[in-house]
């Protein structure tokens, strides 16, 4: 159709006349970044810093991430501090890269619709939380997000916990073969019924919470038992910023 | 199968696909009867339904089909265009479906009572399924439509297997049903624009590779030399979907019985993958797939080859080997390491000359034919597409920038970013195909020009009204959420902030009410086209003369 004559690049017919060797050429380039930019994150030991405190969630815990997955609160709420002046003070410290190091999937968002969550846990009281599921605009009169009132009146299903924590437990997370067994317990007893000493042994630092005075717990215990610990897992007091520059 | 006489019989591929099905649905029965939440056991039941209803779409179409299915009739190829009509008519629905449930969700942002507190209608659920409707319901049919089509007419061969391209339609828009009302069952995987769960997405793996071997077998078919450069682009598009799809999706199910899975990466690395994903979704889904799209209608509506065929080349190596790298620029100041901001960052200015390559490409095709512009508005639709892609691809590597990130990240000037993408160029570009295509597919004339010219104002005004809006309240939420008294404290609270995006938010959904405006009017054009008496065969279809790739 073109009258003009054309310029031929000669190396290149070889691509244009056999769609296996195209295939071949574009697998190659499209093979190099990803390798170059994933793989060594799974071997650079700075990768991820070394910290205490860092825990797997608690059977109750686990439930309300899933409920946080389940309602896409990440997609308004971001989990990622940035060491930016502004952030820092406004959130808390930056996050690090082990404070997410059990979240399969990682929650860090890409939108605040609605403030950044990474250090929410213990800035409010259960009671303001659960006033604010039900109805945000009761203690944020401007605030944009939805209602969540059936949270409170949905009980939770965690009659395959153990499961969960199973599956978690092979693709990495450090649940023992105890925590596996006592899964449905630990629930129960940090929604506020008994054994709250052998949970805070197998958990440290969880927060036995008085959230079921009325009946079963719900899935606004369990989202509020996970947003109450997010972010406190590392004493920052106690953290060396130098010791993890990378 | 290739007896001479007319004798029918049935063939292996039939035999296959019907023993496939029916275990599918045995299988999906099974699991229903054991699923641990009532959502999934909806699923599974859907499952096992339409393995029961592709058997008997197998048997009634063997009922109704020839003995033999010629590859060539007149020494002109048979084309198959079976698919293409049923993929171009689904993606309007999914159009329309989709920007509605846009409109729905910028209206939530602005008047928050239209969550109505429950579950199935809040934000977090029906921004996934806005997302995959758009990306994956729309522009996934028109891909998928446009690729069955334009490999057939420049390979000038039939569409390669029998059964194999209705499964693949058929069965894309089945994956859609199931990640869509998956998403407001709160069945999700929290991937930003991989959701879906494992058990669907093994399913579109399987359709995937189906696609794949159609498309390869349709190119090995040919009977020019030359592959032409559309394929080239719809082949990395194919290719490259399939890895990311694979590799973002390593998780391990809790249960066969359980909808929920678990990705095997967390954190950081997780973090990565997806956005290793998530950025090339954008590079290959939704921009090598439709500049696949733009090399051959632009050239074709124009009537005008492509202006540089060493540009093409060029730009088609670098975009597909830059584009890989780019995924970290969503993750800057992150707790992601630095080397790999840096390397994200880098590859996202330089990604910014392979796009406007392509650009260059599409625009300068019209060099002697940019009078068709006053009086051909498909055109005019397809040319503006094509100005929007070199917008976005500078603006994108601009954000990409870390300082500039610092502020844009995290703010609704992303979301403005995405929308001069999709809505200016992904959804011009397919508007301006699907009015092409369709009349050459079902030999109709175009009901109404005047109409498609309603279509591009009014799609056009809301797109500026769209973008324009989310840069005011990107840029103004950012510098609020940075900014410092005299005495040194933070300015405004998070609630100022977002209390000062109200009125953006109110224009954004006008434009976005214009935007869907322009589908209904496009909707009801191509209904008064198909319900019109069929032509001759077009025109379109005798003269297949393309300039070749060379």
């Amino acid at each position: 159709m073109s009258s003009t004559p054309t310029i031929r690049l000669p190396s290149h017919k070889i691509f244009e006349t056999n769609s296996l060797i195209l295939l071949i050429g574009i697998v190659v380039a499209i093979a190099i970044g990803g390798i170059v930019e994933i793989v060594p994150l799974f071997y650079l030991k700075n990768t991820i810093e070394t910290v205490k405190g860092i825990r797997p969630y608690t059977p109750l815990e686990l439930a309300g991430f899933n409920i946080y997955v389940r309602e896409g609160c990440y997609l308004c709420h971001s989990q990622m501090i940035r060491p930016l002046r502004d952030e820092v003070e406004r959130y808390g410290h930056y996050s690090l890269a082990a404070e997410s190091m059990y979240d399969h999937p990682f929650q860090w968002g890409s939108k605040r619709n609605g403030p950044d969550l990474a250090r929410i846990g213990g800035k409010y009281s259960d009671d303001w939380h659960r006033a604010h599921l039900n109805d945000p605009r009761s203690v944020a009169p401007a605030s944009i997000m939805p209602g969540y009132p059936f949270l409170a009146q949905t009980p939770l299903d965690y009659s395959h916990i153990k499961e969960n924590m199973i599956a978690l437990s092979r693709v990495g997370v450090p649940y023992t073969k105890e925590d596996i067994d006592n899964a449905a317990d630990d629930l129960r007893a940090q929604a506020g019924a008994k054994g709250g000493d052998a949970l805070v042994k197998r958990y440290p630092k969880a927060i036995v919470r008085d959230l079921t005075a009325e009946s079963d717990v719900t899935e606004a215990d369990a989202l509020i038992a996970y947003l109450q610990q997010l972010g406190t897992h590392v004493d920052f007091k106690l953290y060396d910023d130098a010791a993890n520059i990378r | 199968m290739s007896t001479s006489g007319a004798v029918k019989s049935v063939r292996t591929g039939e035999v296959g696909l019907t023993i496939v099905l029916i275990a599918l649905g045995f299988a999906a029965i099974f699991i229903t009867s054991r699923a641990y939440t009532e959502a999934f056991a909806f699923h599974t039941s859907l499952f096992a339904l339409a393995s029961f209803a592709g058997v008997v779409g197998i048997a009634l179409r063997y009922q109704r089909r020839e003995a033999e299915t010629p590859l060539v009739i007149d020494g002109r190829p048979n084309y198959n265009f079976g698919p293409v009509k049923f993929l171009s008519l689904a993606a309007l629905f999914w159009g329309l479906a989709g920007t509605s449930v846009g409109l729905y969700i910028a209206l939530e942002l602005a008047f928050p009572w239209l969550n109505f507190d429950t579950a199935f209608i809040n934000f977090g659920r029906l921004r996934p399924l806005h997302t995959s409707a758009v990306i994956f319901a729309f522009g996934g049919n028109v891909l998928l439509g446009t690729s069955f089509y334009v490999v057939q007419r420049t390979c000038r061969a039939r569409l390669a297997g029998d059964l194999a391209p209705w499964f693949v339609a058929l069965g894309y828009n089945f994956f859609i049903v199931i990640a869509g009302t998956g998403y407001l069952l709160g069945i999700t995987r929290s991937h930003e624009y991989a959701e879906p769960e494992w058990y669907a997405i093994s399913f579109l793996v399987v359709v995937w590779v189906t696609y794949l071997l159609v498309f390869l077998g349709t190119v090995a078919r040919r009977t020019e030399p030359h592959i032409y450069v559309a394929n080239w682009f719809y082949l990395a598009f194919i290719v490259t979907i399939a890895v990311l799809v694979l590799g973002n999706n390593t998780e391990l199910p809790v249960s066969v019985f359980s909808s929920k899975s678990y990705p095997v990466w967390s954190g950081v690395q997780d973090a990565m993958i997806q956005w290793w994903y998530g950025h090339n979704a954008v590079g290959f889904f939704l921009t090598a797939g439709f500049l696949a799209i733009m090399y051959y209608f632009v050239p074709k509506r124009a009537e005008r080859p492509i202006y540089s065929y060493r540009l093409s080349i060029v730009h088609f190596w670098a975009l597909i080997f830059l584009y890989i790298w780019a995924g970290p620029h969503h993750l800057h100041y992150t707790a992601l390491p630095d080397w790999a901001q840096t390397l994200g960052m880098t590859f996202s200015i330089m990604l910014w000359m392979p796009s406007w390559g392509g650009m260059i490409n599409g625009l300068m095709t019209l060099s002697g034919a940019w009078d068709k512009l006053r009086t051909d508005p498909v055109l005019r639709m397809m040319v503006v597409s094509v100005a929007f892609y070199g917008m976005a691809t500078f603006e994108g590597p601009v954000m990409a920038i870390k300082a500039v990130n610092s502020l844009s990240h995290y703010t609704d000037w992303g979301i403005g970013h995405v929308h001069s993408g999709s809505l200016g160029w992904v959804a011009f570009v397919s508007f301006g195909a699907l009015y092409c295509m369709i009349p050459w597919v079902f030999q109709r004339e175009l009901y109404s020009k005047r109409l498609v010219e309603w279509h591009f104002w009014i799609a056009t005004i809301g797109i500026v009204f769209y973008i324009t809006a989310m840069w005011v309240a990107g840029i103004m939420q950012g510098l609020m959420w940075r900014a410092y008294t005299d005495q040194g404290y933070l300015e405004y609270s998070f609630i100022e902030t977002v209390q000062a995006m109200h009125p953006m938010y109110v224009i954004r959904a006008l434009g976005g009410a214009m935007f869907v405006s322009g589908i209904v009017i496009m909707i009801f054009n191509i209904y008064k086209t198909l319900a019109s008496p069929a032509t001759a065969p077009a025109a379109e279809l005798g003269a297949a003369k393309l300039a070749p790739a060379e």
